[in-house]
């Protein structure tokens, strides 16, 4: 039996890798699903055949029950993306934690504690910080992206506040090594639990100085320390399936986590404990440049005589919920003839990939989805920028003026087209609170209005005739 | 029992492997991706099946069900939301 148990880990493992290997190209990204149902069916079944389990009932209630949980949370609309992400990952956290607190009572309670080595009670302690601070704070973010009403959408910050969220995870840390260098002391199992309980407290600490435009970097870096949740768990058991699975996890949460954080030039320590989006000392720019508003009819004209337009997307365009539109926008420019791309900046909308996968639900070929370090070199020669619900990622301040939170953030090259044309919802400032001087440039034009009110108006132009 | 050198080894031989393989995958994956590692390191399940399974006292059992429960949610809704996202890419 455990032959059969280390050949089975052994094939789960390939399958995980497969899955993760045939993510390289949307044709075969499929398959990739396949082989990791695989490999999970396999992992469990062995599992379950184990000679010490005996309460099969329990196992297929709680099974049951994650599937009428589970099913429902697969169908949400694809704007809900990042919040049922961020809720996967609480799920992952709470997982690995309550695993870790059953397997410390349980090695506890042993006559003379055999378990309780100084490397497997760190593993533990490493499984159970990780897990519940990963639970807390994903909920927090997936309780943000939701909009929940009692959780403030802007960062909430105070003085002092990275005193006391780092001085919560010391005293945590430290009450770990007080047990694992007394494991079997009286005061032990408190020990462990006001652990749990400040780990709980550090995750919703961690969360509440961050706001929506960080979402991405944040969820990247939930996702890693739900994986090496899951590793540190694998090392409690000893598991090497649950380590391979956990660093394969921790791993793509930590390229993620770069590429979020280069595409917005600022380094995980600034993203956790940087609070971005405070209310920032007003520029004292002399002058202030006025807004040029155009009409629905006027930005249709310019599109019909553009030979090239990049759309540009942001987190606007999914609180619209305007991919469908975007789509008819797409089909009747490019019925004239017109060349239209979507230029995508990583960190577009609320998770990696965002608007990728908004864009792909509403049909749009993914060979018109151009990353913006390929775009940018075209934006000089292209006639009309479309942004849509995009801010930040577009601010030319974020080249020079120092002054602002965005400063040395690679953007998309909008105002170097011949024309902007930027659809807005209201006049003012973005999430991250920063004036964005694209608006106010010579060759852009203003759309205001809720995204998908204004490309209805502008696929109507186009289909009523009014423009030839 | 294995000892800890040798899972510390198979930790970095993992992580290797695994940042060898993400780097590679497609960057209008990003958000299947996230589902799909997701789905995988719920693997969990299997610490959670032996914990709610095995003769253990019945509070340890309880923290085993619910923890089956929250890694075989992200099991079934990880793979499926993968799965529907990915259909939406290959369809063209």
């Amino acid at each position: 039996m455990h032959l059969i148990g280390e050949l089975a880990a052994v094939l789960a493992t390939s399958l995980f890798i497969f899955a993760l290997y045939w993510m390289n190209d949307p044709k075969t990204a499929r398959r990739g699903v396949v082989a990791g149902v695989t490999g999970m069916t396999v992992a469990v079944v062995t599992t379950w055949l184990q000679p010490e389990i005996i309460h099969h009932g329990w196992i297929v209630a709680a099974i049951i029950l994650g599937f009428v949980v589970g099913v429902p949370l697969s169908r949400v609309p694809l704007t809900a993306v990042p919040q049922r992400t961020a809720l996967s990952h609480a799920f992952g956290g709470l997982a690995a934690g309550l695993v870790g607190t059953a397997e410390f009572f349980l090695w506890t309670g042993e006559a003379g504690g055999p378990h309780l080595t100084p490397f497997r009670l760190s593993a533990l302690f490493i499984e159970v910080i990780l897990g519940f601070l990963t639970f807390t704070g994903s909920l927090m973010a997936a309780g943000k992206l939701q909009e929940v009403r009692w959780i403030p959408q802007r960062p909430v910050t105070y003085p002092g506040q990275n005193f006391v969220n780092i001085g919560v995870l010391v005293i945590a840390i430290a009450l770990g090594v007080l047990i694992v260098l007394n494991p079997t002391a009286p005061w032990a199992p408190q020990a462990f639990i006001a652990i749990a309980v400040l780990a709980v407290i550090f995750g919703v600490l961690l969360i509440i100085p961050i706001g929506g435009a960080d979402m991405p970097t944040v969820i990247s870096i939930l996702n890693a320390y739900a994986g090496l949740a899951a590793v540190a768990m694998g090392f409690v058991l000893d598991s090497k399936l649950l380590v391979t699975a956990g660093a394969l996890d921790g791993s793509s949460g930590l390229i993620l986590s770069i590429i979020m954080c280069r595409a917005m030039n600022r380094s995980f320590t600034n993203v956790l404990f940087g609070a971005f989006g405070k209310a920032q000392p007003a520029l004292a720019s002399g002058e202030q440049k006025a807004w040029k508003q155009e009409t629905v009819e006027g930005a249709s004209q310019l599109l019909d005589q553009a030979r090239t337009v990049v759309i540009i997307p942001g987190y606007g365009m999914a609180v619209a919920q305007a991919q469908h539109k975007v789509r008819e926008l797409f089909d009747a420019l490019t019925k004239r003839g017109v060349i239209v791309k979507f230029a995508i900046h990583p960190v577009a909308g609320r998770m990696p990939g965002h608007m990728n996968v908004l864009l792909a639900e509403a049909n749009i070929p993914y060979s018109a989805l151009v990353e913006m370090d390929e775009i940018n070199p075209e934006m000089p020669q292209t006639d009309v920028a479309l942004v849509l619900g995009a801010n930040d990622v577009v601010n030319p301040a974020a080249r020079y003026n120092k002054g602002t939170p965005i400063y040395g953030m690679p953007i998309i090259d909008a105002d170097k087209a011949k024309t902007v044309l930027a659809v807005k919802r209201s006049k003012n400032p973005g999430f991250a609170g920063i004036d964005n001087e694209l608006y106010t440039l010579d060759n852009t034009w203003m759309l205001f209005g809720d995204a998908k009110a204004v490309l209805a108006d502008l696929v109507k132009q186009f289909g009523s005739g009014g423009i030839h | 029992m294995t000892d800890f050198g040798s899972m510390l080894f198979v930790f970095v031989l993992a992580t290797f492997i695994g940042l060898g393989v993400i780097r590679r995958v497609s960057r209008l994956l990003y958000t299947p991706l996230m589902s799909l590692t997701n789905a995988i390191s719920a693997i969990a399940v299997v610490g959670s099946i032996v914990v709610t399974g095995a003769d253990h006292p019945l509070t340890i059992r309880i923290l085993g069900a619910v923890a089956l429960f929250a890694s075989m949610t992200n099991i079934v809704s990880g793979f499926m939301i993968t799965d529907r996202m990915l259909k939406m890419f290959k369809k063209q």
